[in-house]
């Protein structure tokens, strides 16, 4: 299939501005899927809300278009009401972490089988620039006028400490194994995390003076190094990528099938 | 109409059952095989007797981190086909909120037990109230219907929760069972039958799934995985559920539409029940749990010749305007009980064209028959 056959080309143009990353993703995502060679009623893709969560409305699956922060929640109803569905849940960095940290870290726990995408620019786009939960500390934001005083959390370290069965990143720069860890995360039996370092020119970038995308493209090159890299030892303060954890470990779903099944042995 | 008669998940017979165990075998018995909830007095034994029998039917049960989640988990389960509900009391009612907002602009039919406990906030978790009527009306933003029922026994919970399930599906629309912690508690007869008469959602493929071409109508339901890519959004949006955000007649007539479909059938949805009703100078108009209390007072009153009867309430939302109008018409004077300030009198004072007042009591615990003897005493 071409990829274009994904697309809800109806709705095009998007909504995202001019260099932003979310596009990147999007298309990678897409192909990603399409080299799977799984079929477009096979997935659900829920989101939330946000500049990320509008990539629902542009590809052409089942799609949920849910709530700020609780895409993770209707994700699960969806995957246990029908095991057989390949969920995929795209959010942004608010969605995930901010008001949805509570759901993503128990969905991590539970280790169900969805895919889960964290689209990070390091703020809020649709609402104008605010800071959210990963901007960092010392970022400059519509409500950190003065520099932000709060540290990120790091993406990885949480949804592995929280159980989450595959942990990776990547970055909008970083295209051919975007796609290839896409892959292997929607293909990974249990709940896996895949953070994607996105730019956000018109906000991020214009309040921290970042430039423009490529400025900013070339600084998630620059300042990220593969997981174990002679680059990350010599730098220590360089962001690693890469796949962090991929491990076999019981999934939800089926731990209840078996649950069920031991219940009516009595 | 997708009425079913099917067999029971019970076998026939009398049960000694408390209301909340009562709740979740009527959901079994509709058909419900989702459940996603989070514990709070006094609703937990909801979750407990639904995790020990999904077991055994075949359902899949969650405990979820907290009640946003649980609802939101619901959503996703009846889009995936799931017949599904949550059950809770007012402090996490609040926090359904959300969420029942967006499964009333994408018409998703669910059903929500909520056990009321005296509040606000906190409150006394343990003791009784019926506080949470107006929420259940007004709690999440923007105008949109719901439908809510006012169970007064273990029996009524029990056929209340398959009833829930069948408006739900009927109507696409969130159904409430509005508990009271002491219908939850207490423990009496149940009359189980053989059959349940179920409402199956409707499926009708290539049709518009958020549309229909009256003002009223309601649009059948696919579900994810059936053939057809959904596209389901809370935000505004077409027949086909193609985000309408500044398209104003898209929103007048979504909005229009998920109302008056609720509305325009409020004469088969409202039910009431009448009790010495003729010649009654006297009505007393209760709902839940009081109204056993109203019955047992006007049976008093009527023992001793006074000429007081009882409407009671079994749906609040939609109002049964007409019963009201009825008896406003017909009787000199209108009391209204309440666990609560007074939340249903508003609405009876609306259609009531006679003098109405109310006897509200919130001290958590039930109103005594002889509170109301006396009250209907003092106007007579």
């Amino acid at each position: 299939m071409s990829v274009r056959e994904y697309l809800r080309e109806r709705f095009m143009p998007h909504l995202w501005c001019p260099g932003c990353g979310h596009g990147i993703i999007m298309n990678n995502l897409i192909r990603a899927i399409e080299s799977l060679g799984i079929k477009k009623n096979d997935i659900v893709m829920v989101t939330g809300i946000g500049c990320s969560s509008r990539i629902s409305g542009y590809l052409d699956f089942h799609t949920l278009h849910t709530l700020h922060g609780r895409a993770l929640a209707f994700a699960t109803g969806v995957k246990l009401a029908r095991p057989e569905l390949k969920i995929i849940v795209p959010m942004g960095d608010g969605d995930a972490i901010a008001i949805g940290g509570n759901h993503f870290i128990h969905a991590a726990r539970r280790n169900i089988d969805i895919t889960a995408i964290i689209m990070n620019n390091r703020v809020y786009g649709m609402t104008g620039g605010q800071f959210s939960p990963l901007s960092g500390y010392g970022t400059l934001a519509t409500t950190a006028p003065y520099g932000n005083i709060y540290e990120a959390f790091d993406t990885v370290e949480l949804a592995r400490g929280a159980g989450a069965s595959f942990v990776a990143r990547t970055t909008t720069y970083h295209v051919r194994s975007m796609k290839e860890i896409i892959e292997k995360a929607i293909m990974h039996k249990g709940f896996s995390v895949v953070e994607i370092l996105s730019q956000c020119p018109t906000y991020f970038g214009r309040k921290n003076k970042r430039g423009d995308a490529v400025e900013m493209l070339k600084y998630l090159k620059e300042s990220t190094a593969p997981i174990g890299s002679e680059r990350k030892r010599k730098n220590p303060a360089l962001i690693e990528r890469g796949i962090f954890v991929e491990e076999d470990r019981p999934e939800y779903c089926a731990e209840y099938e078996k649950i069920v099944e031991k219940a009516q042995k009595g | 109409m997708s009425f079913q008669e099917i067999k029971g998940t019970l076998p026939a017979g009398s049960y000694y059952f408390s209301g909340n165990e009562a709740v979740a075998e009527g959901a079994i018995a509709a058909g419900c095989r989702y459940y996603a909830g989070y514990p709070i007095t006094p609703s937990s034994e909801i979750m407990e007797r639904i995790a020990v029998r999904f077991k055994e039917v075949g359902g899949v049960f969650m405990q979820m981190e907290d009640e946003l989640a649980s609802i939101c988990s619901v959503i996703g389960a009846v889009w995936a086909g799931a017949k599904a509900m949550t059950a809770t009391s007012g402090p996490g009612f609040s926090l359904m909120q959300e969420a029942i907002g967006y499964a009333a602009i994408t018409e998703t039919p669910l059903v929500v037990v909520d056990i009321q406990r005296a509040g606000p906030g906190t409150g006394q978790a343990t003791r009784v109230g019926s506080g949470d009527y107006m929420q259940a009306k007004w709690g999440s933003h923007g105008d949109y219907q719901v439908i809510a029922l006012s169970p007064w026994s273990v029996q009524e919970m029990y056929e209340h929760s398959i009833e829930a399930f069948n408006l739900a599906e009927q109507y696409r629309v969130p159904v409430f069972v509005m508990g009271e912690e002491a219908v939850a508690h207490l423990r009496e007869r149940l009359e189980v039958q053989a059959t349940v008469r179920v409402f199956n959602r409707v499926k009708k493929h290539g049709t518009p799934p958020f549309g229909t071409d009256s003002m009223d109508g309601v649009p059948p339901m696919p579900a994810f995985g059936e053939g057809e890519r959904l596209l389901v959004t809370g935000s505004t949006h077409d027949e086909f559920g193609i985000r309408k955000t500044d398209d104003p007649r898209a929103h007048a007539r979504l909005v229009e539409r998920i109302n008056n479909k609720i509305l325009a059938n409020r004469g088969k949805i409202a039910n009431t029940e009448s009790w010495y009703l003729d010649g009654a100078e006297v009505v007393v108009v209760a709902y839940g749990f009081t109204a056993r209390s109203a019955l047992f007072a006007v049976e008093l009153l009527r023992k001793t010749g006074k000429r007081a009867g009882l409407l009671r309430l079994k749906t609040i939302w939609p109002f049964p305007e007409e019963a009201i109008r009825d008896v406003g018409r017909s009787a000199r004077k209108v009391l209204v009980p309440e666990m609560n300030r007074g939340q249903i009198l508003g609405e009876v004072m609306k259609y009531a064209r006679c003098e109405v007042s109310g006897l509200n009591q919130t001290n958590g615990e039930i109103i005594h028959p002889q509170r109301i003897v006396r009250e209907v005493e003092a106007v007579l």
